[in-house]
């Protein structure tokens, strides 16, 4: 153990037998298991570990926990790379890397350290006021240079190697932290038969008492803590995590937590993640989050070896590893004491205690005599010196005079706050406590209570007893019965007597309150003097608290400066509130394995692998993957194929899934009158057996959706509705029936998913469903004419459903069997088919096709329209009510000079069309004011060798003939155009009824 | 005192003793000319235009917590004036003017960076949109560029482009859209209105609106009851309940939109960008963290904090484009009430009631707006007639259908 | 947020889409006038208190639920199907 200067030879919870290679900023160090990287870089005498953010001034590590705000590293290299970790927390691991951040060319020499010599210049909201002359140069010089300052660490910018996964956990009591009072009410609620859930962020339970050296019943707290760990495994319904951190409490008890599975470990095991999002829903919870030692702002209170009194000791007893040689204790209360005591008795030198209450009592004295201290009572430290390194502090005595007193550990003890940051997540506002000087929790959120120091409640026996009753409240609160309150067990004796110092004013050079963000007491005095003195104001205009540690060493002293200089108290200047996270969370940890491929589920239609098999070219279609295309060897751009796609349905047969579709079943004796109140056209006539378009609006006048619904039965319908808005539609209907008219008989389920559906276009359509259709079932024109229906059998008595409908403009059919028979079907239609040419399309001849036909589509239900502006007007009933009606009649929905549907074609025939494009009267200014509307739609027609377009523009319909520029600047287009009737292709219709 | 960076120099030479208070802290008077309600961004900013363009000085903002507590420190500060509509498009690109001086008009330097927002499309229905859209910007003088998949790789080779679940195939470009510092967008204008004479009144909840024959006289407050000829509410967030004050039912709904910064990061990212298959945003503050955002909560709320579904879904959306966010890590998150209008743009108005204005309906595009919102509510409360470019936010355009819906989305609040 | 449905039980909110106020009452009929009919869509009360919504159960039951809910705590006093709400109206 060479190689680690200041690791004591024994006590603490670190394995010596397990050495660990780590290495920081290159340089090649050793720890043991149950170390962590700040405890392991102190073990090797390395104090000096980051560069704070705007002066760069060295730092080290203050603390041994989540609140450190100076010891940050990037952990681990490469894509894995992390930036910002505390290594108060990093649990060593064999192969460690650690760099240091901020600093360049290194941390020892950092050049931008001379950003310090300025710094008169760079106080709080020194930005706000300059950088404003010449008005260019901001953009230019000024701007660029401060964000290539930003920052401390280097994000890996790669992907992510590792995933995520999240999960989800039901409790009746949720235990948040596994110090005493969380240990105990995990026991009490156990033993009450309550499912309990404990988490710790730690990776070892047991919080403070794995720090402190305490007894419980007369015996080492370690023994009570390893008896009531066993208890709590062999109680089936109590479930233990650590390295799990509560970080957010959301409404009506719902818990977002952060498992850390894999992030002591050099790389995830395989098929494990690197961290797990939790959402935890507890009928109960507890919060024994302990509390947070606070630091005292001081000239010089950043240099590295200025620590909290409470870290030194937990260094000292639970890592075995000394912080210093020679220690001044500075301490506002009782607490520090215990610091002094523990790290002389591992073998440290205590050299002086500063003690600011004026009186020392006599047990103190005699324990500073005995530690060889010089005790400094109503003194204060009130400076530092050592740059990269503490070696020495002055100390204001009570009676004025200054000492100076060699040292490389300033022991800093001002009290604790409670850890209550999770009660103010909801926005409980937390209430000052005159005699325990700190904020305890107010008003609870529902269902949270809060055990020990997290209460403000500081002594192990006040956890104990608190845990052991809360618990048991608790699991009474959760319906069952309570086991019987044994006696809480007894604690030796602990004072925490406390006089907070939260300034010692006086001496030159930096005081910091946040370190972080380098915000010293003259940064928050100038804030308060330029009038930003609501606490919010404060922040936000010195960025005290805004930094990674989120204020949890900086808030209270911040507020006590301003509370100074404004003569008010400290809950009249304001109150530390929290905002969820509690310490930050890794995005990946809540996006889970929502990435890559799997940001989002993939619908695949019944007949995905048919159309994989046939080289289909899939696009996404919202969550669908739909056919686009299918290429043939030769083919060499998309327009090939599709217009091959096109001419050969046009021409012979082609097939096309349309299972996507949705599909909504309607029955119930008021089926047709639901549908008269839903659709703008009627329904009650329509007979059994028949098809017919449907459009329907919105109740404010605007189509929503559209598609075929087909009436089975007198009181049974089946609705169509474009893939979009399938969902949409169905919840709308879901609305109507339920909501606004409950008394009607009918009945709504969606069946878009039990059905595969493919569209048989072109002349020879009949006679390829002649092969697959079972032969009792006559399809011919006379009895299965346009827009016929009927249920039928396939293949030998297979169910189906065949729908004499067309999007081509063709002879078309849509056939339906239930999902299972959608591969066979395409294959049976491929087949019966053959020998007619049958062709697989995809969407984009489909598109063409509708296009050609003048049929309204998704660009042109664009939530914008109204079944006027699509030319459907003459579609509207006037004898009913329907949703959308009166709305549709507002005066601006029926302005004659609205944009309305109709067709383009470009002068040149040779042009290419854009949808997207705007119209702009020829000669007109290329100004908002000329213009006249937009195409929604092209397509290239093979048929008429020619691109043409759909669009609505001012006047519509009456202006076929005219001719108009289709301007798309950000495309470089600008063409000429004529507008000409939506129908390019079979406009009398006389291939839909061949 | 003037701020410059002489100014800073002297003070740094005198341990920046000297600095005075930004703003005056006033006790009420018991009466105004305007009493501005609302201490966020677009009042102070109404009181800046109303002193500084149309000299009306006599002019109270009341403030019910500390000036800027509500949505102008609580966005992800971007500004664009990307808009299709020519309801909006004119009116967002005089906003971007404001913005461009803003420095020099309010002698504070509020940290405008024009780096750029992008918008992603990922199929060919989503470019001919946002051709359509960039068209319209053009049309009204705005500068937009669409571009392909490869221009976009270049500008922000980080994304996934190759294993993507909705391939990035290109991007809408506004070069002058990008981002300001919102606190300061906020101090800048109230140090500006207050060196006019304006009285900034925090701590001061409107609790009441007195009219007589059915004419805004005054209202009752926390700190008393004020005078004045004419009230102007800009309240985003609050509209419905200080509006229920005057008997007036909005077509708003309150909800709440939660944001999020990363922790402190070396520079990534030098442009905004937004997901066109997910709802997300992220750009870079100057100090280094990422700053995004996503779609609201969904339900109506005064609570100011949301809950986990979006926020997962924000991450969901940003490991989707971004993956190198993995390790990333989430510092803090919040939420502002959005008032969430009917159509999902503004209303800049008169009321039923007279002497009643009424600026409302940011939905979660308010910051953006701030300069323009306040140039144009100004130039209505001055002159009593709509400013041209705002003239289309009106309150009657629900009743009469000259809706301003840019997406689609129809009369429902959420999906704006 | 949990959303107890009085059909599935208490439920994460994630599974239930929401609309908005559950009180404006639509005029039906064609004898229903454009005034009122712009006040049903458009105008909200939009209190900051307790609010009376609809939810969708689109994840579990598909019932449409009037949900009581204080907008500024988001806490939840009661939950019941709209259409059990409505046949009370009636009667």
């Amino acid at each position: 153990m060479s190689g680690q200067p200041f690791r004591l030879t024994s006590g603490g919870l670190i394995d010596r037998g397990r050495t660990l290679d780590f290495s920081f900023d290159g340089k090649s160090y050793q720890g043991h298991a149950g170390d962590t990287l700040a405890s392991a870089l102190l073990a090797n005498g390395v104090r000096l570990v980051g560069r704070s953010f705007k002066y760069h001034r060295p730092r080290g590590v203050l603390s041994a926990g989540p609140e450190e705000p100076n010891a940050l590293v990037e952990l681990r290299t490469g894509a894995r790379r992390e930036p910002n970790t505390r290594a108060t927390v990093v649990e060593l691991f064999d192969g460690l890397e650690a760099a240091s951040q901020n600093r360049w060319p290194s941390l020892a020499f950092d050049l931008l350290s001379l950003n310090g010599l300025v710094s008169p210049a760079l106080v709080a909201g020194f930005y706000y006021k300059t950088f404003m002359w010449p008005a260019a140069f901001w953009e230019k010089l000024y701007e660029p240079l401060i964000r290539r300052a930003a920052g401390l660490g280097r994000a890996a910018g790669a992907e992510d190697p590792d995933h995520y996964e999240k999960a989800f956990a039901f409790c009746d009591v949720l235990v948040i932290g596994g110090g005493p009072a969380g240990l105990a009410a995990a026991l009490a609620a156990g033993r009450s038969g309550a499912r309990v859930i404990l988490c710790d962020e730690d990776f070892r339970l047991g919080g403070r008492l794995l720090a402190e050296k305490r007894e419980i019943d007369g015996k080492p707290a370690s023994e009570w803590l390893a008896a009531t760990l066993a208890e709590l495994a062999s109680l089936p319904d109590v479930r233990i995590m650590p390295r799990t951190t509560i970080f957010g409490l959301y409404d009506h008890g719902i818990y977002g937590a952060v498992e850390r599975v894999s992030d002591h470990l050099p790389e995830p095991a395989p098929h494990q993640p690197r961290q797990r999002g939790w959402r935890i829903y507890a009928k109960r919870a507890i919060l024994a989050a302990g509390a947070l030692e606070r630091p005292i702002v001081f000239s010089g209170n950043d240099a590295p070896g200025v620590m909290l009194a409470g870290a030194a000791r937990t260094y000292v007893n639970r890592y075995g590893a000394l912080p210093g040689r020679e220690t001044v204790l500075f301490t506002a209360g009782d607490d520090g004491w215990a610091t002094a005591r523990d790290i002389a008795s591992a073998g440290g030198q205590v050299a002086a205690i500063v003690d600011s209450r004026p009186e020392a009592d006599a047990g103190r004295k005699a324990l500073a005599d005995k530690l060889g201290a010089r005790l400094f009572a109503g003194g204060a430290v009130e400076g530092t010196s050592g740059g990269r390194q503490l070696d020495g502090v002055t100390i204001r005595e009570a009676s004025g005079a200054t000492a100076s007193v060699a040292c490389d550990l300033l022991a800093v003890s001002n009290g604790w706050n409670p850890t209550l940051h999770l009660t103010s997540h909801q926005n409980d506002k937390p209430v000052w406590d005159d005699g325990l000087h700190c904020f305890v929790p107010g008003s609870l959120p529902a269902g949270l209570s809060v055990a020990g120091s997290a209460a403000g409640r500081f002594t192990l026996a006040q956890a104990l007893e608190d845990g052991a009753r809360l618990g048991r409240e608790a699991a009474a609160d959760a319906g069952l019965t309570p086991a019987g309150a044994g006696p809480v067990p007894a604690t030796d004796p602990e004072t925490n007597g406390l006089q907070p110092v939260w300034r010692v004013k006086g001496a030159k050079g930096k005081a910091f309150v946040d370190y972080q963000n380098d915000v010293t007491d003259k940064d928050v005095e100038l804030a308060a003097r330029e009038g930003f003195r609501p606490v919010e104001h404060l922040k936000r205009y010195t960025t005290l608290g805004m930094a990674t540690d989120q204020g949890k060493t900086s808030n209270l002293a911040g507020l006590a400066v301003v509370a100074e200089q404004t003569g008010r108290t400290i809950p009249q200047t304001g109150t530390t509130t929290f905002r969820p996270p509690y310490t930050p969370v890794a995005i990946g940890a809540l996006a889970g394995h929502h990435r890559g491929k799997d940001f989002r589920l993939t619908r695949l239609a019944p007949t995905h692998d048919w159309s994989r098999e046939q080289g289909a070219v899939f696009v996404e279609s919202g969550q669908w993957l739909r056919a686009q295309y299918y290429p043939k060897p030769g083919e060499n751009d998309w327009l090939t194929t599709v217009n091959r796609e096109v001419l050969a349905v046009r021409s012979g047969v082609g097939i096309c899934d349309v299972s996507t579709l949705g599909k909504i079943d309607i029955q119930g004796t008021d089926a047709a009158e639901f549908l008269e109140r839903v659709y703008i056209n009627g329904w009650k006539a329509l007979p059994v057996g028949k098809a017919r378009y449907g459009l329907m609006l919105r109740e404010d006048g605007f189509v929503m959706d559209d598609g075929t619904t087909s009436r089975l039965g007198e009181s049974h319908f089946l609705m169509t509705t474009t893939t979009a808005n399938a969902g949409k539609v169905m919840q709308h209907l879901e609305f109507c029936h339920q909501v606004l008219w409950p008394e009607l008989d009918v009945r709504l389920v969606s069946v878009s998913e039990q059905w595969a559906q493919a569209s048989i276009a072109g002349p020879k359509a009949r006679e390829t469903l002649r092969g697959v259709v079972d032969s009792a079932h006559d399809i011919s024109n006379e009895a299965f004419p346009y827009l016929a229906v009927r249920e039928i059998t396939v293949g030998g008595g297979i169910p189906a459903r065949l729908f004499r409908i067309s999007f081509s403009g063709e002879l078309a059919y849509e056939l339906a069997v239930p999902a299972d028979y959608g591969d066979a079907m395409m294959r049976a239609l491929m087949r019966a088919g053959a020998p007619f040419g049958i062709t697989p399309y995809g969407t984009e001849a489909l598109g063409v096709m509708r296009v050609e036909k003048g049929h309204v589509a998704g660009n042109e239900l664009s939530g914008q329209t109204t079944a006027r502006d699509l030319g459907l007007g003459k579609v509207m009933s006037s004898k009913k009510d329907y949703i959308g009606r009166l709305m549709a009649g507002r005066p601006a929905l029926i302005e004659k000079d609205r944009p309305s549907f109709v067709g383009f074609k470009p002068v040149d025939p040779a042009q290419r069309l854009r949808a997207g494009a705007h119209f702009i009267g020829i000669g007109k200014a290329t100004v908002m004011e000329n213009d006249e509307g937009y195409m929604t739609s092209v397509a290239y027609s093979p048929h008429l060798k020619h691109w043409m377009g759909l669009g609505l523009i001012k006047g519509g319909a009456a202006r076929i003939g005219e001719r108009v520029r289709a301007y798309d600047p950000v495309r470089n287009g600008d063409i000429v155009v004529e507008i000409c009737s939506p129908v390019f292709v079979d406009p009398e219709g006389a291939r839909l009824h061949g | 005192m003037r701020y410059s960076a002489f100014s800073l120099l002297a003070q740094a030479f005198r341990g920046h003793k000297g600095w005075t208070p930004a703003w005056r802290e006033p006790e009420p008077k018991a009466d105004y000319d305007v009493v501005i309600i609302g201490g966020g961004g677009h009042g102070l900013a109404t009181a800046h235009y109303l002193a500084s363009r149309h000299d009306i000085t006599n002019v109270a903002v009341l403030e019910k917590g500390y000036l800027g507590s509500g949505n102008v420190g609580r966005n992800t500060t971007i500004i664009r004036s990307n808009y299709l509509l020519p309801g909006n498009t004119p009116f967002y690109e005089l906003s971007m003017k404001l913005w461009e001086g803003l420095e020099q008009d309010l002698n504070y330097n509020a940290m405008v960076s024009q780096r750029g927002v992008i918008n992603l499309y990922h199929s060919d229905g989503q470019r001919d949109a946002f051709a359509r859209r960039g068209n319209a910007m053009r049309l009204a003088g705005v500068d937009s560029e669409l571009l392909g998949r490869e221009q976009v790789r270049a500008m922000l080779p980080f994304l996934d482009y190759d294993n993507a679940r909705f391939p990035i195939q290109g991007g809408l470009l506004q070069r002058r859209g990008g981002t300001a510092r919102h606190d300061a967008v906020a101090w800048g204008y109230a140090r500006a209105a207050d060196s006019r004479g304006v009285d900034l009144i925090q701590n001061c909840e409107v609790t009441g609106i007195t009219i007589v024959n059915g004419r805004a006289v005054g209202v009752e407050t926390s700190r008393g009851p004020i005078r004045a000829k004419k009230i102007a509410m800009a309240v985003a967030g609050n509209s419905s309940r200080v509006a229920a004050m005057a008997g007036l039912r909005l077509p708003i709904e309150s909800h709440v939109l939660q944001a999020f910064v990363s922790e402190g990061l070396k520079p990534l990212i030098d442009t905004v960008v937004t997901f066109g298959a997910g709802h997300f945003y992220i750009s870079q503050s100057d100090k280094g963290g990422l700053v995004f955002g996503g779609d609201i909560d969904g339900y109506n709320s005064y609570a100011q904090r949301g809950n986990l579904p979006v926020i997962e879904d924000v991450m969901e959306a940003g490991m989707g484009l971004w993956p190198g966010l993995g390790r990333v890590r989430m510092l803090r998150h919040w939420g502002g009430i959005m008032d969430m209008s009917m159509d999902g743009s503004p209303i800049i108005d008169f009321t039923p009631v007279e002497g009643l204005y009424l600026n409302s309906g940011w939905c979660y595009g308010g910051f953006k707006a701030t300069p323009a919102s306040g140039f144009c509510f100004a130039h209505l409360i001055a002159t009593g007639a709509p400013h041209p470019v705002a003239s289309a936010y009106r309150l009657d355009r629900f009743a009469t259908g000259h809706l301003i819906d840019e997406k689609g989305a129809g009369a429902q609040p959420n999906l704006h | 947020m949990r959303i107890t449905c009085p059909h599935c039980g208490a439920r994460d909110a994630q599974e239930f889409t929401y609309l908005g106020a559950a009180d404006p009452q639509r005029p039906d009929g064609m004898a229903a006038t454009e005034a009122a009919m712009v006040d049903y869509v458009y105008l909200r009360d939009n209190p900051a208190g307790p609010h009376r919504e609809l939810w969708y159960h689109g994840a579990g039951c598909h019932a449409w639920l009037v949900v009581t809910r204080d907008t500024r705590t988001h806490a939840i006093a009661s939950v019941e199907p709209a259409k059990a709400r409505k046949a009370g109206a009636a009667a």
